[in-house]
């Protein structure tokens, strides 16, 4: 048998190890946001009761700064607490962006997780998330002082991440 | 129903808005018509074939028509009431492309990196029709 008479074994076989490799493979992609790079989207949200909201003016033209997208329902935000009060005691200030969460709820978490917020806008129905071009939480947006978003972390910070952003904040000052 | 809705809607973002803000605000968006459709059935059925055509962010490989995830009803209420507005589907397309990137759009943009993309298709028809020729001649 000649051995050209084999190639569409082979070619098959080949299909099926590609196949079999990447199948089984999950297929979900961290999708980054588009807007690094680009300036603040325009929003504006309100605050808690006694507090004042956040709008697009509040983050432009007074950076660097970071922008929290935190939730009192997710549970890595918990985790990341501690993280973001060492980055608001360093001297970078945050801005907190509450997703989709009741002004009771998010009361209660901050009394429980600490308030390292400047402000804190309430993204009621997502729509400031969907401007930032962000994905779930916890989210984190450094914005340098023209206003540019520099810097999209997804997930929570970890210890190890302080360091870093706080270089990347210099960077940007 | 929808229509008042729509109109608290505007109130609070009006209301919520700081007075002298210099930057346009977000366009409104109805929360509501995340679950509502749209009056008008040509418009809905514009917003319904664009919705068929965007990515849900948080679920994998999900159309945002088909997911009930929250960011999918959020991304629902925003094409419904862009499009409701008189904003053409292809610009609300464009601007979550802006927000997103590519992968939030189902219809791959025609441009020189995904010349690969669009060109295998071709391709293996031709070969596939060379192949045939000679088997079956």
């Amino acid at each position: 048998m000649s051995p050209a008479r084999l190639l569409p074994l082979l070619a098959l076989l080949a299909l099926g190890v590609f196949l079999a490799l990447n199948l089984g493979r999950p297929q979900q992609a961290t999708i980054r946001s588009a807007m690094v790079g680009k300036p603040v989207p325009a929003f504006a949200l309100p605050g808690l009761d006694d507090r004042p909201g956040l709008a697009t003016a509040d983050i432009a033209g007074n950076g660097p700064v970071l922008v929290n997208f935190f939730a009192s329902w997710c549970l890595p935000c918990r985790v990341e607490a501690p993280q973001l009060k060492a980055l608001a005691d360093a001297g970078l200030p945050i801005h907190g962006i509450a997703l989709r969460d009741s002004p009771e709820d998010i009361e209660s978490f901050l009394v429980r997780h600490g308030d390292p917020f400047g402000r804190i806008g309430l993204d009621r129905e997502g729509q400031a998330a969907i401007a930032f071009g962000s994905s779930g939480v916890p989210e984190t947006f450094l914005v340098d002082r023209a206003g540019v978003i520099r810097l999209q972390h997804q997930g929570e910070i970890r210890p190890e991440h302080v360091a870093q952003i706080l270089a990347e904040a210099r960077k940007w000052r | 129903m929808a229509m008042s809705a729509r109109q608290l809607a505007v109130a609070l973002l009006l209301a919520a808005a700081p007075a002298g803000a210099s930057p346009p605000g977000p366009p409104a968006v109805d929360p509501a018509l995340g679950t509502t459709p749209l009056a008008d059935p040509v418009q809905e059925a514009r917003a319904m074939a664009l919705m068929h055509e965007l990515r849900c962010l948080t679920c994998q490989n999900q159309t945002i028509a088909d997911s009930n995830a929250d960011q999918a009803e959020a991304m629902r209420a925003l094409v419904r009431s862009r499009i409701a507005a008189g904003e053409p589907p292809e610009s609300v397309r464009a601007d979550l492309i802006a927000r997103y990137g590519d992968w939030v759009s189902f219809r791959p943009p025609a441009r020189p990196d995904t010349l690969a993309l669009w060109a295998v298709p071709a391709l293996a028809l031709v070969v596939g029709a060379l192949v045939a020729r000679r088997l079956f001649r």
